[in-house]
């Protein structure tokens, strides 16, 4: 067995012995492999470990540990150290020639130093490899190779022949001619090496002269092309050569008409759009903004705020916009000229008509667009007359006379005084005084300063002009800009004679304005459109004061409110920031006197009025309104912080709750403290105080001295009164009054708040709880009935408010909540996590798992170097006991030697001695 | 010339062993005119007075000038007559102090001066009897100095009565009966709170000057037993007390504040070389007996109403606490709350205390709270305080359904008034009260109930369990959803849901004022850019069809 086995063994390790000279190991001994067996087969899962060569690795560690770490065990006690000084020996970043170059010189250095100072003459040996090259230079069959550099590579058979393998062949025959002449090899040699290098050099010639052919006939060739290429493409180098000069002064004027030039041409794309289309779209466009309106109203964009709807974009406007008025004709379009003779019929018509036009509520919208336009063009005409410094009234007219007209029919058309109008010409000699060209007040004291003192007219007309001449589309230039910013004060009223749209507006605006603005001039207003901001905030102030002068202005007002809205529509968060800061005003003003006694006095007009115009500029049924929110706050604060003290008071109350319920006119939305304010107005024109079914709340008392402001016991007042509007102005600065009109402006109040009542249980009839928010409205109007102290029209009117009031239906459903979604159950289901690799830890950041990797590397590095330790200390320790058991052995050798040589020495000495005896 | 000048006379003879003349200077002063002078020609008077008894006289001329003769017989202008008082007051003070301080005035029982006079006895003694005699005229002349029209005289005869009463309680001038025996200057010392609390003056300022020598415990516990008599007096036999006086009390009273702990009774203002701790003035038990005696004296009359919101306001923090018997405020709080409005919510506030802490039973508690719902309570300045109170009493879990939902109804209409300010409070107010009681959900989710014509709700009927407010739905928050501010027509629209879980804090709701809104709406940005009214503004009055130029003109 055993010797079968060593058999094998021997055969097996003579295989691999005989296959040591190629590879490694390409088959190892079967019985040193050892084999991790798996107990299962995973999928996916890479074995490394699972053949190993123990025996071998084991000879490997031990081979490399006698190599490091016995060296060293050996060595431990020894302090001389074996130093490699070789020059570079470990270098390997020089090149071996390298290394032999510096050795040299270091070599060379060190003889020089030591012995051959003084040794002047005695040239240094070279050598070449060790040889000497004294001895090389002896050798005369080297050949200069400088005649075949050119040939390098390409060596000829006989050059080949002659250096190399040439011996072999022509040797012999030489052999055999040299015996013939004894002179003769050397010369033939010599010969064949002259002949050889003269063909060469022929050769060498040839190859040059060919080249400098080629040579020539490409610098031919490449000038035959550029002939041709500056043929193909003469421009190029034009463009080149004349670039340079003209680029750096491009003319602002060039520009700027290349600029309109490409407008031009971009602009057939828009076609000329039908009436029947573009009713469509101003259809369309009023659909949408009301859409927009209804879906702000009610609130539901809170979260979906995708874009603002497109009307509030300066871009959006122009899109679906048309002039819907008859006047639009005066714009219209023809040939790239503005077609002005068809104003002659238009100015009859609308000079005359202007009243009527109002009064069926479309003159506004008509006088816009022309509005805005007219007086534009005649400032820019009139700046052009004003750099030429030759102006004069009846110049410009005859120059301009077209111009004149429009504007005088236009301005005619849309003032809604037609009492006052001027004869024309008188009204443009009046225009000619005023400047026609305004900077934008720096502040409100220069605005006032600019309009004090001048009539409504001429305040609304320099109003007008500052506006225009300082329009931010004149800095821009931009005509889609320009567009939208002259059209958007114009949007139309909804739903008012589709049909009529006579011309393309915008675009006839759009050439008309063009027309009149010399592009030049755009630059030099650029920075004007910024101050214009500014105006709005100033105007509301110029209003405030208007509004508190005394007596108030209120016309001046009326007519500003249109450039407001304007000049709203053009900065929208200017103006909301204007507002906002006058409210803020108000209400702080208000809130001082409220923290300290609990209720302030009625605020001045200009508060009032602010929050009408608010009202005006932005729209009251958004749900949340940035600006209207803060103001419907201001009312109700007006509503339940200020007591009625006078009559005054109460008109100005009455006026607060109209602007109220103007603002939830759309919205329909419900205000406590509006119904809380007209009972308390009711309850002071109510004789007896039974105060039965109702409670007043803050502002009012049930009993005092205002208790009976607005009762009127003067039968005869009661039979003149008749019933008629409040003038506002009275809720400004009411004096002078006899006791009779006292009594009718207190009839009127009564009627005024009769008809809010009224116009609350239209509103709010369909409330679910209605009769209970009339509850006390109704108990006052009943007892109001009752005591039949008022007239007749106004018995009749509160009679017919009980009697709506009684009509509301009375429908309590009860209340259902919303379906809410079940809450789902908790269920007990197992974690996955998608694997996506195995062998690695899942579920982590990326950081994590480096973390991780990180730490079992270290954990499996220690374990491995503590295993080579363990190793290490093992190995020294069967080395120092094998030197000991050495040493040992020696030791026991050296005495058994002693004890043999001491036991031959008395072998010896005794046989001597033995033999002595014998003697 | 005065009565000062008659005493003199006979005064002067009683002293005559001692050698008491009536010096002549008198006449010397009368050519002085300034103030300086004045002063210091009383400095010498009373150097004269402290050097020897033989010139005691000069008292009577310092008197005279304390009772605002002046020496000149011209007549002197108002501000000379006030410095000069003043001069006198600093006279009479150094002067006085000194003899108390040195044992010139009779301690005892203080015989009448012409039975001193007469009678054979010791000049010394004589002399103290009418030094004594001196010393009390001047302190009622200080007295009466106190409603002085020139509040620099007052504050400088208050403190100088303050400072007799230091001094005498450090020197009685009463013999004490036994060993140790506490004694302080009650007849003094009810003389200062006599003057302080007038019926005709308002002393808020004097009051105000006062409150520093209530820090001491002593003077409080004496004060607090000078109030509650001097209310007696002032009130006993009079119909109709004036408002000032019950002012006047209130602030006195308002501003004697109790130690919380016992420990801290040493500060006296009064010094004694050792406390006894038989003196009641030592033990806060004491002050308790007495505050809740002064409180009662006070509040057992028929305060002004404006009084009584006062003391109901500082009752809970204030008084209740640091009473020995609170309960027997409940006389005085179930009154208040029967007046109704204001004042009620304001009683509520202590009544919740001894309701909660002192196992107050009150009868009806709930119909009364229910009582006190009306509009009002959204506009009253007490709004926030009522609606912490009436969190607190409907916060039990275990209060009936019926009454929950009586309350919610309530609430609920009352919103239909209220401005915004309340109403974002009010809501979440009643949705945390359907939250804790889930038997009031019918208010809002009634599933497969008929429909009705009138709400079942009896907003008239007094009692919440009469009310039938289980039937009934809360329509009216329903309609308030259609109020016109943005938030509260959300806060209106949490009963459209099933409520969530947890409640709604209102503590930050309650104190939220119209104005902040106001501000919080203002700085609040939305998206995007501002939207505006495509409808083109054609004058102020608006549009044909609004109302405000229906029914107003410009002219």
């Amino acid at each position: 067995m055993g010797k079968a086995r060593s058999a094998a063994r021997g055969k097996a390790s003579a295989a691999p012995a005989g296959a040591l000279g190629g590879r490694a190991r390409p088959n190892p001994n079967p019985f040193e492999v050892k084999v991790n067996r798996q107990k299962f087969q995973v999928l996916g899962r890479k074995t490394r470990h699972d053949v190993g060569l123990p025996g071998v690795s084991r000879a490997r560690a031990l081979q490399k540990r006698t190599q490091t770490l016995l060296k060293e065990y050996k060595e431990r006690d020894k302090s001389n150290v074996f130093r490699d000084k070789r020059f570079g020996e470990y270098n390997s970043s020089i090149s071996p020639e390298e290394k032999m170059m510096k050795r040299f010189a270091l070599e060379q250095q060190r003889q020089h130093e030591k012995k051959s100072i003084y040794n002047l003459n005695e040239d240094e040996e070279l050598t070449h490899y060790g040889q000497s090259l004294a001895d090389i230079e002896k050798h005369n069959d080297i050949v200069d190779s400088d005649s075949d550099t050119e040939g390098r590579g390409a060596l000829s058979a006989e050059l080949t022949a002659t250096h190399f393998g040439g011996g072999s062949g022509p040797v012999p025959g030489k052999a055999a001619q040299q015996p013939s002449g004894g002179e003769e090899p050397p010369k033939s040699r010599r010969e064949l090496i002259e002949e050889l290098i003269a063909r060469s050099k022929q050769e060498k010639r040839e190859r040059q002269a060919q080249r400098e052919d080629a040579l020539e006939l490409t610098e031919k060739l490449d000038q035959d092309w550029k002939e041709i290429q500056a043929l193909l493409a003469c421009k190029t180098p034009k463009s080149e050569s004349g670039g340079g000069k003209e680029k750096p002064k491009p003319d602002a004027y060039d520009m700027m008409v290349r600029e309109l030039g490409f407008e031009m041409k971009a602009q057939p794309s828009n076609r000329m759009k039908t009436e029947e289309e573009l009713a469509r779209e101003e259809q369309e466009r009023l659909r949408r903004l009301e859409a927009e309106r209804l879906r702000r109203m009610l609130g539901r964009d809170e979260d979906a705020h995708s874009k603002r709807p497109k009307h509030l974009s300066a871009d959006d406007l122009n899109d679906g916009f048309v002039l819907d008025t008859d006047d639009r004709r005066l714009l219209s379009y023809k040939d790239g000229k503005m077609n002005v003779e068809e104003e002659p019929s238009g100015d009859s018509s609308g000079g005359d008509s202007g009243e009527e036009e109002e009064e069926k509520g479309e003159g506004w919208s008509e006088g816009g667009p022309e509005d805005s336009d007219s007086p534009d063009g005649h400032s820019d005409l009139e700046s052009d007359a004003d750099s030429e410094d030759a102006r004069s009234a009846d110049g410009l007219v005859g120059r301009e006379s077209d111009g004149v007209e429009v504007r005088a029919q236009l301005q005619g058309d849309q003032r809604p005084s037609p009492g006052e109008r001027l004869p024309r010409d008188d009204r443009a000699a009046a225009r000619a005084q005023l400047p026609y060209t305004f900077a934008v007040p720096e502040s409100c004291e220069e605005l006032k300063s600019l309009l004090s003192g001048k009539s409504m007219e001429d305040q609304l007309l320099v109003v007008e002009r500052i506006q225009k001449c300082n329009h931010p589309s004149l800095a821009v230039g931009n005509k889609a800009k320009l567009e939208v910013r002259w059209l958007s004060p114009c949007g139309t009223r909804s739903g008012q004679r589709p049909g009529s749209h006579g011309t393309d507006g915008h675009r006839a605006l759009a050439v008309f304005a063009a027309g009149y603005f010399p592009w030049g001039r755009a630059s030099k207003r650029g920075l004007d459109g910024c101050r214009l901001r500014k105006l709005f905030g100033f105007l509301l102030e110029y209003i405030g004061d208007l509004a508190v002068s005394d007596p108030p202005d209120l016309g001046v007002i009326d007519k500003l409110v249109v450039p407001l809205y304007d000049l709203c529509q053009m900065f929208p968060e200017s103006a909301s920031d204007a507002v906002k800061f006058v409210l803020r005003d108000a209400m702080h003003e208000m809130e001082g006197t409220v923290e300290t006694t609990g209720r302030a006095a009625f605020p001045g007009l200009d508060v009032l009025i602010y929050l009408k115009i608010a009202g005006m500029l932005f729209p009251t049924s958004d749900f949340w309104h940035p600006v209207i929110t803060p103001a419907l706050l201001c009312l109700s604060q007006l509503l339940t912080k200020c007591p009625v003290r006078s009559l005054q008071d109460a008109v100005k109350g009455l006026f607060v709750c109209c602007v109220f319920l103007d603002y939830v006119a759309l919205s329909q939305r419900f205000i406590p403290e509006l119904i809380n304010f007209l009972a308390g107005i009711l309850h002071m024109a109510t004789p007896n105080k039974q105060s039965q079914g109702y409670t007043l709340v803050h502002p009012f008392r049930a009993l005092g001295k205002n208790s009976e402001l607005l009762l009127v016991s003067d039968e005869e007042d009661m039979a003149t009164w008749q019933r008629r509007s409040l003038p506002l102005q009275w809720a400004g600065g009411l004096k002078a009054q006899t006791e009779t009109e006292a009594n009718h402006t207190r009839l009127s109040c009564l009627a005024l708040c009769l008809a809010l009542v009224r116009r609350c249980v239209l509103a709010y009839g369909t409330l679910p709880s209605f009769h209970d928010i009339a509850r006390p409205l109704r108990a006052l109007l009943t007892e109001h009935l009752a005591t039949r102290c008022c007239p007749p029209t106004l018995q009749e009117l509160s009679r017919s408010v009980l009697t709506e009031m009684e009509n509301q239906p009375r429908h309590y459903r009860p209340l259902v909540c919303e379906k809410s979604k079940p809450v789902p159950l908790k269920l007990f289901t197992p974690r996955l996590v998608k694997v996506l690799e195995f062998g690695r830890k899942q579920g982590s950041t990326r950081e994590e798992q480096e973390r991780r990797r990180l730490i079992h590397k270290h954990k499996r590095e220690f374990k491995g170097a503590v295993r080579e330790i363990r190793k290490d200390n093992q190995f020294l320790a069967r080395m120092r006991l094998s030197e000991i058991m050495e040493r040992d052995a020696e030791r026991k050798r050296k005495v058994k030697q002693l004890f043999n040589s001491l036991a031959t020495q008395e072998g010896e000495w005794k046989a001597l001695k033995r033999k002595k005896f014998k003697k | 010339m005065t009565a000062g000048t008659g005493r003199d006379v006979s005064g002067a003879p009683g002293g005559g062993a001692t050698g008491l003349v009536c010096p002549a200077w008198g006449g010397g002063m009368e050519g002085d005119a300034g103030p300086g002078d004045a002063r210091r020609a009383l400095g010498h008077l009373v150097e004269a007075v402290l050097a020897s008894r033989g010139e005691a006289n000069a008292v009577f001329d310092i008197l005279a000038v304390l009772q605002g003769y002046p020496a000149n017989t011209g007549i002197s202008p108002q501000s000379e007559d006030q410095e000069e008082i003043q001069e006198a007051v600093h006279a009479c003070s150094r002067l006085f102090g000194a003899l108390l301080a040195r044992g010139e005035l009779f301690v005892g029982q203080l015989p009448s001066e012409e039975m001193v006079l007469t009678g054979s006895r010791g000049a010394t003694r004589k002399y103290k009897i009418w030094m004594r005699h001196r010393y009390q005229s001047c302190c009622n002349r200080l007295g009466e100095l106190l409603a002085h029209p020139s509040f620099q005289v007052k504050e400088l005869a208050l403190s100088t009565l303050m400072k007799f009463v230091q001094l005498e309680g450090e020197h009685p001038l009463e013999k004490p009966k036994w060993e140790g025996n506490y004694l302080f200057p009650h007849q003094l010392f009810m003389l200062v709170v006599g003057g302080l609390l007038s019926p005709e003056e308002d002393r808020s300022l004097l009051l105000s000057q006062f409150r520093e020598y209530l820090e001491h415990d002593d003077i409080r516990y004496h004060t607090m037993q000078a109030a509650s008599n001097t209310v007696a007096r002032t009130t006993d036999g009079r119909p109709e007390v004036p408002l000032t006086f019950w002012n006047n009390a209130f602030m006195l009273l308002s501003s004697v504040s109790l130690p919380r702990q016992e420990s801290t009774l040493s500060s006296f203002y009064v010094k004694h070389t050792e406390l006894s701790d038989k003196w009641k003035v030592v033990h806060l038990k004491e002050h308790r007996k007495a505050f809740q005696q002064m409180w009662l004296h006070f509040l057992k009359h028929q305060l002004p109403l404006r009084v009584c919101k006062k003391v109901l306001v500082i009752m809970h923090d204030s008084i209740l606490p640091h009473l020995a018997q609170p309960s027997l405020m409940i006389d005085f709080l179930t009154r208040a709350y029967d007046i109704g409005g204001a004042v009620s919510l304001l009683a509520l506030n202590g009544l919740f205390i001894l309701i909660h802490k002192h196992n107050l039973e009150y009868p009806d508690f709930y119909r009364k709270l229910y009582g006190l719902l009306d509009p009002s309570v959204f506009h009253v300045k007490y709004r926030a305080r009522f609606f912490h109170l009436a969190d607190l009493f409907l916060s039990s879990s275990h209060l009936p359904a019926y009454l929950v939902a009586a309350f919610t109804k309530r609430l609920a209409r009352l919103a239909l008034t209220a401005p915004p300010e309340a109403l974002l409070m009010v809501l979440p107010f009643i949705c945390n009260l359907l939250r804790r009681h889930p038997a009031c959900r019918v208010l809002m989710h009634r599933p497969r109930g008929p429909e009705l014509d009138a709400d079942p709700y009896d907003p008239t009927e007094e009692d919440p369990a009469q009310s039938r407010a289980l039937e009934s739905s809360l329509w009216e928050l329903q309609a308030l959803q259609q109020h016109y501010h943005p938030e509260v027509s959300k806060a209106a629209s949490a009963i459209n849901q099933a409520l969530s879980v947890p409640e709604v804090s209102i503590a930050p709701l309650l104190e939220v004022t119209a104005f902040e809104i106001f501000e919080r709406d203002l700085k609040k940005k939305g998206p995007g850019s501002v939207p505006l009214e495509f409808i083109p503004a054609r004058g102020l009055l608006g549009r044909r069809e609004d109302l405000c130029a229906q029914h107003f003109t410009l002219s």
